[in-house]
């Protein structure tokens, strides 16, 4: 029997302004497979909240040019991450089996999932303001119409169980209008994210457009959510995870006007809704802007 | 200011030695444009003025002094044109207090009736001319006309402008025009100039650009008044031309430091419509105006009005057609 | 010749009875505060007292919430769309029946010029019942649902809380879509300004509204509290200042009722040296003296590109000469009475503040009345960004007046300000129109004309403007049930090491 072949590990970063760094802090930590056996996966970095600040920065400037980018462009883009993802199915089936601790057919059903998803997505791009804009029929001589934009930087609580197909059922609604997003990963199981990164990195997404951070969401989600520079904040992530209120994230995110997508539940009570289902505009609809330009007609 | 004086100012306003075509345009269309939504509006905002007893009754006599009462057909007749004046002079027979109008306007062979009638009233004789209304003639014809009119006596000269020549963009053409006519409205010694009124138009101009920069066209080329209409297009007079035409007058007083006046003509029929361009000329150009020598109506009609509204403010009980003489 | 003089044009107070004491409007009737207490709604112009309105304690609004929540579901929820409309119709075509009754007692309870009641006010909130009424029975087409589907779902009791500046048009952007869309209302008229929305209220009466459709309570800021912080209110709708707006939304923060939020501005009004002159001037006078400034959407800040900001300034002061300050009920009025005292206070304050930071300070000549709250229209040059009139939102006839050399700082300058409400253009070239309103981060953008408002049209604002849209298809949305429902949601966590 021949000798086994050491594997050469992956080292897992954060996803910063196209840049793959490691946390400023220093930090990492243990993620261990879901299945029976709990293995060891990998060492991931612990972000901090100078982390997140940078991650803030780095989003805010890829605004202008994200956003500014023609509606084709985004889409051609977002089809882009699509094909990519595709060429890398088989890394993520196997990474989410083991972040989730799922059988290799369910994992395969997830990971073909999530490509769709983010394909269903991209096609939105230049259908948006047709589909949500319009012409308003005023009384008076003006031309007046109302279209959507992108509300700018948006900081998302990824889902904490559903690592791949979760993650891009909030990051895709958010960045196909032209938003920028900061993502905090599943705490327990980010490694897919940092996989889904390296795709981003190698599709012609803008450095900024996507930043990914993992780490602790109790102690960065805070930051995050105060954050001034930051319009809007997806709680999903915040179903399930350690020592998070998503109430009181939501009211430190009153203090700059927060746009909020709360998580799923009743009262109080936060749960990870089933990201299989076929998605609406809502959560596309909920980073967006409307706005209303008159001019008056005349010779 | 002669002919030759605003050739000069021309000039000088110009910046160039001779007025051509081009800088004539550069300069006009330098001029801000008008946004016709955001005017109208504010000329409807105007007419929502509310005028009142005293302020009302000032506004009505002011609004008859200011009347040039006009009679422009093919069927005048020295008798129809010398009862016009007797009006012009004694509008309301019950009312001595009446103020006579400003001016009575014909055709120019009816100037020496019209003066005749009018002698010793200070009522001025205005006289249409240069081929109106359409003004299609040639210079010769149109010099001829003017020369006639100033002849004859006539104390003003209403001009019109080739609008032909200005939607073609041959602003040079009706510069050379206006000042030309200009010159023929001198008069030897110490005879008064005839005043020359410039006809814009304004209804076949159509756009509210076209309307301000034949106002200031016609005021570099040296007008004593800007007046809208013939009265034979419509839209005659409207308050947005108007408006237009008082923001025109203003502003060149301000680089120029000279007043022009502002003749609106044909569509003013009601007191009401009178009181509204009045508190438009006070509004817009200010109070300087609000006086005959620089702002007139061209009407037929609106005398007829004004009087029926003053009989109303005297006696205090609605009048009718029958107190108020046709003439 | 002496000046046009304008005499007193007054429209008549006769056309509306002010009673002496109002109830709150509560079920279909109106009644007494559970702890009977009342204040006064002064007449800002002449500071006399026009009637005692009620206080509404937490009781009251308790109240109040339980005959909208019982109206819901016996009445208007189960209703069809198509009765329902034709209720609102009722109320819209009532609306214009009194409207001079409307616009009379506005600007008395209010200050503001009468013809801007009687001219904007009344009309657009009596346009904004009919526009709805017809949204009520095709809300399947509004496009929030996918195709073919059932007609999107209210969200149940609404509670409202409105501002003093355009009190009955506010009620209108506020109830009108509520109603349309299914949902009953509680809702809070501004303390200084409750008496339009009584008037309101009897309305709704004569068009024979169901009982707890719309409530009205009246009251100051606890009262609003009490409204927002009710456990059975599905929504708040708040039109109002930034700060109470943020208080809001941390207050109802980690519960599940929903929330839209109109708030503050200031907004930059941008001249470029190829405008339309003229036009632009009345657009920058309507920008910032319409209802004295105290327009949360005001053009309160004037960028003028620097090559023609002297004889902008000159045309502007030309203009305000010929403003006509004073009595709100004459027809005549341009500017009239500030609403309060305490907003009186407010602009007085920050515009001392303008002086003190160096800005120059010019008002046209006007005489103000002895009595009443007034403020002269007042322009400040030499302002900088830095500056706080330039930052801050003094919601009173106060223009700061800044300049711009190229289109990028006009824009950077523009944007530079936690608001997001509206922002004006002037200029002639379309081009440039459309790519300024392409940058400027603002949810309304008057390009060549300035504060039109239109039932069809949405409005509201980014940033710390706030969110939500308020008129057209868009405005039907804050009233919906749209999200996927909790109840279909599971977790497919299948593990954790919580």
């Amino acid at each position: 029997m021949a000798a086994q072949r050491l594997p050469v590990r992956k080292t897992y970063k954060l996803y910063i302004g196209g840049k793959f760094p490691r946390s400023e802090s220093g930090r990492s930590y243990e993620v261990f497979g879901q299945d029976r056996k709990k293995e060891f996966l990998a060492n991931a970095a612990q972000g901090s909240r100078k982390d997140v600040r940078d991650a803030v920065k780095a989003a805010r400037s890829a605004v202008s040019g994200w956003a500014g980018a023609t509606a084709y462009n985004r889409g051609q883009v977002l089809y882009r991450v699509g094909e990519v993802l595709e060429g890398r199915r088989e890394q993520f089936i196997s990474e989410v089996a083991a972040s989730e601790g799922l059988t290799r057919p369910l994992a395969t059903r997830v990971v073909d999932a999530a490509i769709d998803r983010w394909v269903w997505y991209a096609g939105w791009s230049d259908k948006l303001a047709q589909v949500l804009g319009n012409l308003n029929p005023v009384a008076g001589p003006y031309f007046d119409i109302s279209a959507p934009e992108p509300t700018g930087v948006v900081g998302v609580l990824a889902p904490q169980a559903s690592s791949l197909l979760g993650l891009v059922s909030v990051i895709a609604p958010a960045i196909v209008s032209g938003n920028t997003v900061v993502v905090l990963t599943s705490e327990d199981r980010p490694l897919p994210a940092i996989s889904f990164s390296e795709v981003l990195a190698t599709s012609d997404v803008p450095a900024g457009v996507v930043n990914i951070i993992t780490g602790r969401t109790a102690e960065l989600a805070p930051w995050l959510a105060s954050h001034r520079d930051v319009n809007a904040i997806d709680l999903a992530g915040a179903a399930d995870a350690a020592d998070v209120s998503w109430g009181e994230l939501e009211a430190s995110g009153a203090d700059s006007v927060k746009r909020v997508v709360r998580p799923a539940g009743d009262g109080a009570d936060a749960i990870e809704p089933d990201w299989s289902v076929t998605p609406d505009l809502h959560r596309v609809r909920a980073f967006l802007e409307t706005k209303t330009v008159w001019h008056p007609k005349g010779r | 200011m002669s002919g030759s004086v605003a050739k000069s100012q021309a000039r000088e306003i110009l910046e160039v030695t001779s007025p051509t075509n081009s800088s004539i345009r550069s300069w006009l269309h330098g001029l801000p444009g008008v946004d016709q939504v955001g005017c109208e509006a504010r000329a409807t905002g105007l007419a929502t003025r509310s005028i009142k007893t005293s302020s009302k009754a000032w506004g009505i006599d002011l609004a008859i002094s200011m009347i040039d009462l006009t009679t422009l057909e093919g069927a005048d007749t020295p008798g129809k044109v010398r009862g016009l004046c007797a009006k012009g002079a004694a509008p309301d027979p019950s009312d001595p207090s009446t103020p006579p109008v400003a001016a009575i306007c014909v055709y120019n062979d009816m100037v020496e009736v019209a003066r005749a009638a009018l002698h010793g009233t200070g009522i001025h004789v205005a006289a249409v001319a240069t081929a109106f209304p359409s003004g299609r003639a040639s210079m010769t014809v149109k010099l001829a006309d003017t020369s006639d009119a100033v002849a004859a006596g006539a104390d003003e000269v209403d001009m019109v402008i080739d609008r032909g020549a200005f939607l073609a963009g041959d602003y040079r053409k009706v510069f050379d025009q206006i000042a030309a006519t200009k010159e023929v409205c001198a008069r030897p010694g110490d005879r008064p100039d005839a005043h020359l009124k410039v006809i814009l138009e304004t209804g076949e101009l159509v756009t509210y650009d076209n309307v301000r920069r034949a106002s200031w066209l016609a005021m570099l080329a040296g007008a004593d008044f800007i007046k809208t209409s013939t009265g034979k297009i419509a839209p005659a007079a409207t308050m947005p031309v108007t408006l237009i035409m008082l923001q025109a007058v203003r502003d060149w007083r301000e680089l120029t430091g000279s007043m022009v006046g502002v003749k609106p003509a044909g569509g003013i029929r009601t007191s009401k419509d009178a009181l509204r361009y009045l508190v438009m000329v006070s509004e817009i150009a200010g109070d300087d105006w609000l006086d005959p020598q620089w702002f007139r109506f061209g009407a037929s009609s609106l005398l007829g009005d004004l009087l029926l509204q003053r009989q109303k403010q005297r006696l205090g009980v609605y009048s009718g057609a029958d107190y108020v003489t046709i003439d | 010749m002496s000046k046009f003089e304008y005499a007193p044009a007054p429209e008549s107070r006769a056309v509306v009875d002010i009673a002496s004491s109002y109830g709150l409007f509560i079920g279909g009737e109106f009644v007494e505060p559970a702890e009977g207490g009342s204040f006064k709604t002064l007449n800002p112009a002449t500071e006399e007292s026009l009637a005692d309105v009620s206080q509404a304690g937490a009781a009251d609004v308790d109240r109040a919430v339980r005959a909208a929540r019982r109206a819901y579901q016996r009445v208007w929820g189960p209703m069809s769309g198509t009765e329902r409309g034709k209720y609102i119709f009722r109320i819209a075509r009532i609306m214009q029946e009194r409207a001079r009754e409307f616009a009379v007692l506005e600007t008395l309870d209010n200050g503001k010029p009468i013809k801007e009641s009687r001219d904007v006010d009344i009309p657009i909130a009596a346009a904004h019942f009919f526009y709805h009424a017809g949204w009520a029975d095709k809300l399947e087409y509004a496009g929030f649902t996918p195709a073919g589907s059932a007609a999107p779902k209210p969200l149940g009791v609404v509670g409202q809380i409105i501002p003093w500046n355009f009190p009955l048009l506010m009620l209108a952007w506020k109830i009108a879509p509520a109603l349309a869309t299914g949902n009953t209302v509680v809702l809070k008229p501004a303390e200084t300004t409750p008496l339009t929305a009584l008037l309101f209220a009897q309305v709704c009466q004569q068009a024979d509204l169901p009982p707890g459709v719309v409530n009205i309570v009246t009251g100051a800021g606890e009262t609003g509290r009490a409204l927002v912080e009710h456990p059975d209110v599905d929504k708040i709708a708040f039109t109002g200042s930034t700060g109470v707006g943020k208080g809001i939304a941390r207050s109802i923060a980690g519960t599940r009722k929903r929330l839209s939020l109109e708030l503050g501005g200031k907004a930059a009004n941008i001249v470029f040296d190829d405008a339309a002159m003229d036009q632009a001037v009345e657009g920058i006078v309507n920008g910032i003296f319409f209802n004295q400034g105290q327009v949360c959407c005001a053009g309160s800040r004037l960028l003028v590109q620097e090559s023609v900001a002297d004889d902008v300034v000159r045309r502007l002061k030309r203009r305000l000469q010929a403003l006509r300050v004073g009595d709100p009920l004459d027809k005549n009025t341009d500017v009239g009475a500030i609403n309060s005292a305490a907003q009186l206070a407010r602009i007085t304050e920050l515009a001392e503040v303008g002086v003190a930071e160096g800005a120059t300070r010019w008002s046209p000549e006007c005489t103000l009345p002895k009595n009443g709250f007034w403020f002269a229209p007042t322009v400040f040059t030499g302002v900088s960004q830095s500056h706080r009139i330039a930052q801050e939102e003094i919601f009173g006839p106060v223009l700061s007046v800044l300049t711009f050399r190229t289109p990028q700082e006009a824009v950077a300058k523009a944007n530079n300000t936690p608001y997001g409400l509206s922002a004006g253009i002037w200029t002639e070239k379309g081009s440039r129109i459309l790519w300024m309103a392409d940058q400027l981060r603002a949810g309304v953008v008057w390009a060549n004309t300035f504060n039109r408002f239109d039932p069809t049209s949405p409005f509201g604002g980014y940033k710390e403007s706030g969110y939500g849209r308020e008129g057209g298809r868009h405005g039907l949305e804050a009233y919906l049930r749209l999200d996927s429902a909790p109840s279909t949601a599971r977790s497919t966590r299948t593990g954790g090491s919580h």
